[in-house]
């Protein structure tokens, strides 16, 4: 256990190393550390953050679909409503154009029988004639006897 | 081992306990051991330097295994730190103890090298007295003890004031009454000269014993088969647990170092 100069030299080789260790290991190291702590505090922030926002959207999305919901309902009630209508509008319209083209075609058969009774009433004016003509054997002058067949015609 | 002369006991203990030394001046002050001093840097550099080269390339993002390595070391002095120093301990203490304990624990490891092969080695390169284990000199120990007292007491001006250390070394621990300022002066003085005493002594004591325990089981291993059996056994047995001597005794001294601070510190 002898004391000498050694003791010198080891206490200015610890103090070197002190001042290294201060200067340049320490500080970097701490920031290095301190850093990634602030980045993992940061994300986890963010993703309690992203949580929340993740929520509100569930919540609003929730609400807008009741929304659009309740709004479906009503257009279906409505588009209901609206074919009832035109269906009824339809059968109106379907009843009034019924009962035009029956009375169009009862005015066109009306007007039918009445130029088929015309036609028939000539037939049967000239068929008289013809047999008239047969009974004299001779002509009945159709000029000399047109008021005659004027009256016939209005009698049959 | 020089060549030529027989190999007693004594000569060998003798000759693994012997430093080399160099001579600066007249007196037995002015010598230094070379062997502390060379081995001590080379741990020094070479510690420092690898911590230095892994820090400079630290990234706050995702490390790799060496920077992790270094982090966990970081983390666990930081804590100790943390736990009895109550200031801005990023400033100087915590790198203190980050410094001390690296290099305390780098000079005790070379307590694993086997000391008869590493005497084999040293004495290829030309080296016949040679010690391999910087801090079972008691002038390191010394050093590193004594720049920490150094500090202590600069701290304790630096942060009391002259007043407010002299007040603590004349009014505490038994009270301000006149009276009893002797005693407390008396009580301090032993506490300042008690601190460096046993913080260099317990790491002297505990890696020097550790060295001499080496010893004299290499010297049963001399002794026959059954020594050598025996001598390897237990030198095992003594090297494992000398793992647990190596890393406990750097991190005594570096806790010891973090308190002596942390009472400069704060006031009693």
């Amino acid at each position: 256990m002898n004391i000498n100069l050694t003791l010198l030299s080891q206490a200015v080789a610890f103090g070197i190393f002190i001042w290294f260790t201060k200067a340049f290991v320490w500080p970097p190291l701490l920031k290095a550390i301190e850093d990634r702590q602030k980045t993992i505090a940061d994300g986890l922030a963010a993703a309690e953050k992203g949580k929340a926002a993740e929520a509100d959207a569930k919540q609003r999305i929730e609400a807008e679909l009741a929304a659009s919901r309740t709004q479906n309902q009503g257009r279906l009630a409505d588009a209901e409503k609206q074919a009832h209508a035109l269906i009824e509008q339809a059968k109106k319209d379907a009843e009034t154009e019924k009962a035009r083209i029956v009375a169009q075609a009862r005015a066109e058969a009306a007007q039918e029988v009445q130029r088929a009774k015309e036609q028939l009433r000539n037939a049967v004016a000239d068929l008289a004639v013809k047999g008239a003509e047969q009974i004299l054997k001779r002509e009945v002058n159709a000029g000399a006897h047109a008021d005659l067949l004027t009256q016939l015609k209005a009698q049959l | 081992m020089a060549a030529g002369t027989e190999l007693t006991p004594t000569s060998y203990i003798n000759h693994h306990l012997t430093h080399l030394p160099a001579t600066i001046g007249d007196g037995g002050f002015m010598t230094l051991h070379v062997d502390t001093v060379v081995t001590s840097l080379l741990l020094g550099i070479i510690g420092f330097g690898l911590l230095r080269w892994i820090v400079a390339g630290a990234t706050s993002g995702v490390p790799n295994k060496r920077q992790a390595f270094v982090e966990m070391m970081f983390d666990f002095i930081d804590e100790q730190v943390k736990g009895v120093f109550h200031g801005d301990r990023h400033k100087f203490v915590a790198p203190l103890a980050l410094c001390v304990f690296v290099w305390v624990f780098l000079m005790n490891s070379m307590d694993f090298l086997p000391v008869d092969i590493m005497a084999k080695l040293y004495e290829l390169m030309g080296l016949h007295n040679w010690r391999s284990v910087p801090t079972a000199d008691v002038n390191t120990t010394f050093a590193l003890a004594l720049s920490v007292w150094g500090l202590m007491i600069y701290f304790n001006f630096a942060v009391k004031g002259f007043g407010g250390f002299m007040h603590e070394i004349f009014c505490t621990p038994f009270g301000s009454n006149p009276l009893l300022w002797i005693f407390n002066l008396l009580f301090n003085l032993v506490e300042l000269i008690s601190k460096p005493l046993s913080h260099a002594l317990r790491l002297y004591g505990n890696i020097y014993a550790g060295e001499i325990i080496f010893l004299l089981l290499g010297m049963w291993a001399a002794t026959g088969l059954a020594g050598t059996v025996f001598g390897a056994i237990l030198g095992a047995g003594w090297a494992i647990f000398h793992i647990l001597i190596v890393a406990l005794q750097a991190f005594i001294f570096m806790m010891l170092t973090a308190v002596y601070m942390a009472m400069a510190h704060e006031g009693h």
